[in-house]
Parts: C-alpha cells; structure tokens; sequence
C-alpha cells in the first residue's frame, strides 16, 4: 500500500473512532480520544484545538507519549513549520530542517533511550 | 544550521520596531496601491495570513483547550493580545444573544506616532485580519470590524467581532 493510501486510511479511521468516542461517552469528553492498545502496539493520538493531529505508535511500555507529543508540537512543529513562512499550513511538509530537528528529538526523548540501550 | 539566535525574548524584543516596521509597510502600500480601500483589504489578507500561524504559537504557548462559548473566545483573545502586543483591551458591549462583544482599548501599539490622512484607510485592519484568521483554525467563523478608531478622532478603539457559524470538521471521503 502506497503511503498516500495508508494516509487516508488513517485519517479514516481516527475520524470513525473520534466520532465513536464522542458518542459512547456517557460523560462529556474533555479530551476526545487519546489512544488505543493492541497485542503489539499502542496508538497515541493528540489533537490540537485547532485540528493538527499527531499519532505515534509505540510499544506497549512506553511512558508519557501524550507529553512528547505535546512537546513535539510546541517546540518541532510550531516552531520549524509555522514559523517558517515557506511551508504551507495544510501542505505536506518537505522541510528538511523539520525532520532533521523531529529526527534528533525524538532520539533523545527519555522513551527511545531507554529502548536503545 | 543555528536557529538558537532566532528565539527572541517576547519581553526583550523592542515594540517599536514592529511599530515602525508596520509603519513602513501600510505608507509603502499607500503608495503602490493608492485605493485605501485596497489597502485595507491588502492589511486584511497579511492580517489573516498572519492569524493563521499565530494561532499555533498561541495554542503551543498557552496550552488552551477549544472555546465552547464565546466568553470563552473572548478572554482568550483578550489573552492574545496581552501576550503578543502586550495590550489590554476591555470586553464589553455583549448582545443580548451572546454572540456579539466589543473589544475597546484606548492605546494600540501599532498606531503609536500615527496621523491618518483622511481618506478611509483603516490603519490597523491587519488586527481583525488575524482575528479572523486565528479563530477560523479553531473551527470559528467570525466577523471583525471597526467600529470606532481613535485615528479618526474618537477616544477610544472599539472593534466588533461577531459569531456566524461553527465550522464542521472535513468529513473524509465515503463516511457520512
């Protein structure tokens, strides 16, 4: 399956289980949806106020995921990508200079390092 | 690559050099444009352009979470402008539905050193541009719109922002 098709797919499937979250909940839901657990991974998912969506698949042990990935949209994304008037909102990002610096904070997170070593 | 130089200070950066930078850019567009009605659209579009991103960096910054009221909208906005152009505008004047309020503050730092010609220029027309802009990403549809300026001889600036429609999520293709 191409990347593109496996985008969409995604985004179907996290707007189904948004949807389905909103309305199972027997309480009103603060946060929305936050992730999802199988056998061999978890899905982590955080949505801004204003609809950017960040998902990261971990293992099962990781920790804090939903903090890095507020990190990553504070100081990555905010930072390389709105701040940079050559990436289009709402284009695919091709900066280099994002994924260099996404690339290298990742690595450093507390929960790559421990898996590393 | 060292972008460690490009992270300024919001405390240390100096206001008037947005002042004089803004100063320059609507006297340069006078000049180009000479319609001040296009002038001000052209300060709309820049201001919206300008919200677009902004409201991220508010967003990241302020950790907010979406506006269900417009109360709500309103003392984050009134936030905004405190964090961005250290500014503090009053709320006032709500309709009787709630989906109408007044911002009035009787100093803005991007008219300091201003005379205005009389000629329909609005000076500050990139502020409600970047209203609009900034809560048309957090699904608002809003209006935005002067209602007195302090440029053209009134005490103070009021600008009116008005509530249309929520805007839905985009519904991927095949789902209802």
């Amino acid at each position: 399956m191409s990347r593109e098709e496996e985008g969409k797919l995604m985004y179907g499937m996290l707007f189904s289980i948004k949807s389905f979250v909103a309305k199972i909940s027997p309480l009103d839901p603060k946060d929305g949806f936050l992730n999802y657990k199988t056998s061999k991974y978890t899905l982590h998912c955080l949505e801004t106020p204003s609809g950017i969506k960040f998902v990261m698949n971990t293992d099962n042990q990781a920790q804090g995921v939903r903090e890095l990935l507020k990190k990553i949209y504070g100081e990555i994304y905010v930072k390389y990508v709105v701040r940079n008037p050559m990436c289009g909102i709402g284009e695919p990002i091709t900066s280099e200079l994002f994924k260099n610096k996404l690339d290298t904070f990742i690595k450093q997170a507390p929960l790559y390092t421990v898996r590393a070593s | 690559m060292s972008r460690q130089t490009s992270r300024l200070d919001a405390k240390k950066v100096n206001s008037e050099l947005l002042t004089l930078t803004y100063g320059a850019l609507v006297s340069q567009m006078l000049k180009e444009i000479e319609n001040p009605d296009d002038v001000n659209k052209q300060l709309e579009r820049i201001g919206y352009n300008m919200g677009v991103r902004l409201i991220e960096d508010f967003l990241a910054r302020t950790t907010s979470n979406r506006c269900l009221e417009m109360r709500e909208t309103a003392d984050k906005i009134q936030q905004a402008f405190r964090l961005y152009l250290n500014m503090q505008p009053t709320v006032t004047s709500w309709s009787s539905a709630g989906d109408e309020f007044s911002l009035v503050w009787d100093q803005c730092p991007l008219s300091e050193w201003v005379e205005m010609p009389n000629n329909g220029l609005k000076y500050c027309a990139l502020i409600p541009g970047a209203i609009r802009g900034a809560l048309q990403m957090v699904q608002l549809d809003v209006q935005c719109w002067f209602v007195q300026d302090q440029l053209k001889g009134d005490t103070v600036t009021e600008l009116r922002v008005k509530y249309i429609k929520r805007l839905e999520d985009a519904v991927p293709a095949g789902e209802d």
